[in-house]
């Protein structure tokens, strides 16, 4: 029986002498590289739950041996089902209606052979050159370095309090995250893997854009409704323009020459005149708009209004809203499904939007704006961004504290990969 | 001090010149909100709970700041009129001196003031938002349609308590109730959200308010005598529920029950629309900005007041106009919903037009969990397993 154990903080837990079992945390099972078949309770931030020691000898290192569950939890129509055996206090996993590979592991048989299926398509799935993402962990004050050839993190860099936005500068010498509690933006070294400077950005930054030639940054500053522009060359602040309640999504249009910034107690996306710095149109979208994201040829903007639902399609000319993406998840409550991170593939066809407690991404059709398909991925889905090639798109799951890989060709969820705790940004180096 | 007086003075007079500026391009519309609140305020049993003299209207203050920075894009400029009515006066009286200013009053009054102040202002296009009172019948049998009700009921509040005890697995209660009106209300939402929600109610005791007062130099020495004998010989009991809006006892029991056991309701988890330490979905922002402003923490009442000016303004941009009856038919509309930093949309119940929300279980010192709880399912949204439902209703609006 082990004495002690790392908490996710890296903390270390001690149990009291005769202390009694209490529910066990989300133990995820390292299968050492394969598919990561983590058994997970659907719930709230913050619903972690802790094994006592020795707890984790138990079949799927779930539930206290000793004693029954106390909160079974209940079923979800089109979730996962979680029972709980009065007699051995076992949790039992089964299959939801809606059946994902992961989710897959009703007995100790099935999981084996999970890992052996799993395995075997790793060796499918290996990509021709590997790309390095860096995931921001909001909670965990972390940065988290994924290899995309092994599909491990292979390192964790300690950064600021609460690192949320997070990019590559244009060279790829440099990965910028905003740590918002500590009111800057720091710099890591890609190649060093560590904190060299930081950017006077403003209080609380969140997300930022910068430009093609990657010398001028746009950072949103949520607490006093400004969008700072920094000289990312000098490392400079060079000024500043007042926008709505609670700016947020950042995103500059192809040419350059407008600055997108979405704020969102006013619900608008702010059209700015980069060259003059001056709001040119604002744009009415649904309630808490908190991403923005153009058609590579510019000829549509897409802004995700996390509380209204919804994803409007802009028409960057004309500035109005031309059509709106509404998503439904049968068996799941409408209020659940709040769209944050887009991405759009580059010939524009396909959109992927995270819908956060919904737990899935949406694939929609770039042309027609329908919805085709719903992809499950882990717990509070946020950001994402694709792999250079266009092969594999990353997405963050924060309550679950993973990030999912899905396969864009097959429109597929092919591997979820532990991180560090809640993580939410993620920027992938361009070759 | 001084310095910060001349900076707000220089920034108002800034403010001014930028507005005079705008006026030259087009008179920006212009929208009133009443605020009809009370004079003086409650006592506590514990002085961190004591509200501020501007509790409320600091809420609607600051939402107002935030619709002006949004007005600033759609030309609309929002003002806020404060008026305090004392427990002598007529609230009616002092709400049609507001009526002509404004289409939108925030009320928080007690019930029957509040139902006095809605019928005399029946048919004058005028409606009120109710952010302080939290009684069920004005949502049930004596529901305004000129009432909209942004503050939670006490049936909402008891509900999201009372799925989280269930949750846990404390379903044996033991209620304490107090010897006032209000206490009692409280405690019949108590009582009903434990047979919906399976519950027992193991036993019940009445704490008589005996006169006296809240804080006393001595206080404590007679209190730990008192409330240890007056918890004993409970049959047992998971959890104490107390049920004491008037502030007579609730926050004496944490530590002093007979039987070791946690205490909810009025004291200990309490359940409530906001409070201080709530920072999930982006509240830190708007905490921080109401920390900026109004110098102090924001509660409940606050926030309440904060949503229902938050709405007004939501209604002007969403209209694109300051006309009340546009503005009014859109809030009553399906298309609208709100953002309140309680991680899902708010929605007006059509049946009574009470505001959905979630209602948080705060300690006083971290929000210990969000209702509604998991599970607990609803064919039209789970918001509606808070409170009474369409198919209990009371209520004909007229």
């Amino acid at each position: 029986m082990l004495m002690k154990m790392r908490s996710p903080t890296g903390r270390i837990l001690k149990a009291a002498p005769g202390s009694k079992p209490r529910p066990c945390e989300e133990t995820t099972v390292d299968t050492a590289g394969a598919v990561q078949a983590s058994p997970r309770v659907r719930g709230e931030a913050g619903l972690h739950r802790r094994c006592n020691p020795g707890e984790r000898d138990s079949p799927l290192g779930l539930v206290p041996a000793a004693a029954p569950h106390p909160n079974p939890l209940p079923v979800k129509d089109g979730e996962r089902e979680r029972t709980a055996d009065a007699a051995t206090g076992r949790l039992h996993l089964t299959r939801g209606r809606i059946g994902k590979l992961r989710d897959q592991i009703p007995t100790r048989a099935a999981f084996a052979a999970l890992l052996l299926s799993a395995a075997l398509s790793l060796a499918t799935i290996t990509p021709a050159s590997a790309y390095v993402a860096f995931v921001s962990n909001e909670k965990g004050n972390t940065v988290s370095v994924i290899d995309t050839d092994s599909w491990t993190v292979t390192k964790t860099i300690k950064v600021g309090q609460r690192p949320r936005g997070i990019a590559f500068t244009r060279d790829g010498k440099f990965v910028m995250v905003a740590v918002g509690d500590d009111d800057t933006i720091q710099l890591i070294d890609a190649k060093k893997m560590e904190i060299v400077d930081t950017l006077p950005s403003g209080p609380d930054p969140e997300l930022f854009a910068q430009d093609a030639q990657g010398k001028t940054l746009y950072v949103a500053n949520e607490n006093d409704n400004t969008v700072t522009v920094l000289d990312l060359e000098k490392r400079v602040r060079i000024g500043d323009v007042q926008v709505g309640v609670e700016p947020e999504g950042m995103m500059l249009s192809p040419d350059g020459k407008i600055l997108i910034c979405t704020s969102e107690t006013t619900n608008m996306a702010h059209f700015i005149d980069t060259a003059t710095r001056k709001i040119v149109a604002n744009v009415l979208v649904d309630a808490r708009p908190r991403y923005a994201e153009f058609k590579s040829d510019g000829s549509e903007l897409w802004v995700s209004a996390e509380i209204g639902g919804t994803v409007s399609i802009i028409d960057p000319a004309k500035r109005e809203v031309t059509g709106k993406i509404k998503f439904a998840v049968p068996g799941l409550r409408s209020e659940a499904i709040q769209p944050v991170g887009i991405s759009l593939t580059k010939d524009g066809k396909t959109g992927f939007v995270a819908l956060g407690p919904a737990n899935r991404v949406a694939v929609v059709d770039g042309t027609t704006h329908e919805v085709k398909k719903y992809l499950l991925v882990g717990q509070r889905v946020w950001h994402m961004e694709f792999t250079p090639d266009e092969k594999y798109l990353l997405v963050t799951n924060g309550v679950s504290n993973d990030v999912s890989v899905i396969d864009v060709a097959a429109q597929k969820v092919i591997k979820t990969i532990q991180v560090g705790e809640l993580p939410w940004g993620i920027t992938i180096a361009q070759p | 001090m001084v310095l910060g007086v001349l900076a707000r003075s220089l920034i108002g007079a800034i403010g001014l010149i930028a507005a005079a500026t705008a006026a030259e391009a087009a008179d920006p519309v212009d929208i009133a909100i009443g605020y009809l609140g009370r004079a003086g305020v409650p006592q506590t049993l514990s002085p961190l709970d004591q509200p501020a003299a501007d509790d409320g209207v600091a809420g609607a203050k600051l939402a107002i700041e935030d619709n002006n920075t949004t007005g600033k894009f759609l030309n609309q400029r929002f003002t806020l009129l404060d008026r305090r009515v004392k427990d002598d006066e007529d609230a009616a009286q002092a709400a049609n001196e507001l009526a002509g200013k404004t289409g939108f009053i925030l009320a928080d009054l007690p019930a029957d003031a509040l139902l006095r102040v809605a019928d005399s202002l029946r048919g004058r296009g005028i409606t009120l938002l109710n952010v302080g009172a939290t009684d069920d019948r004005l949502r049930e049998q004596d529901c305004r349609a000129n009432v909209i009700h942004v503050a939670p009921t006490r049936s909402m509040l008891a509900d999201g308590l009372a799925q989280y005890l269930v949750w846990k697995q404390w379903k044996r209660w033991l209620l304490v109730t107090g010897s006032h009106d209000n206490d009692k209300l409280f405690a019949d939402a108590l009582r009903r959200a434990a047979t919906r929600f399976g519950a027992k109610i193991v036993e019940e005791r009445v704490f008589e308010d005996t006169g006296g007062a809240r804080r006393t130099d001595s206080g404590v020495t007679l209190i730990q005598r008192q409330m240890p004998v007056f918890t004993q010989k409970a049959p047992a009991y998971d959890v104490l529920v107390a049920a004491d809006e008037s502030e007579v006892f609730a926050n004496y029991l944490p530590y002093r029950t007979w039987d070791p056991r946690p205490v909810a309701g009025s004291a200990g988890l309490r359940p409530t629309s906001w409070d201080p330490a709530q920072d999930q979905w982006g509240a830190t922002q708007l905490q921080n900005r109401f920390m900026k402003m109004a110098l102090r923490r924001m509660d409940a009442l606050d926030m309440q007041a904060w949503m229902a000016v938050r709405m007004v303004g939501e209604a002007a941009s969403r209209t694109n106009s300051g006309d009340a009856k546009a503005m009014t038919d859109y809030l009553k509309s399906p298309n609208f919903t709100i953002a309140a930093f309680k991680g899902t949309r708010l929605s007006l119940r059509d049946w009574n037009l009470q505001l959905r929300q979630p209602i948080l279980l705060a300690d006083g010192r971290m929000i210990v969990s969000v209702s509604p709880q998991e599970g607990f399912l609803h064919q039209v949204s789970e918001l509606d397993t808070l409170g009474v439902d369409r198919p209990e209703t009371k209520c004909k609006l007229q």
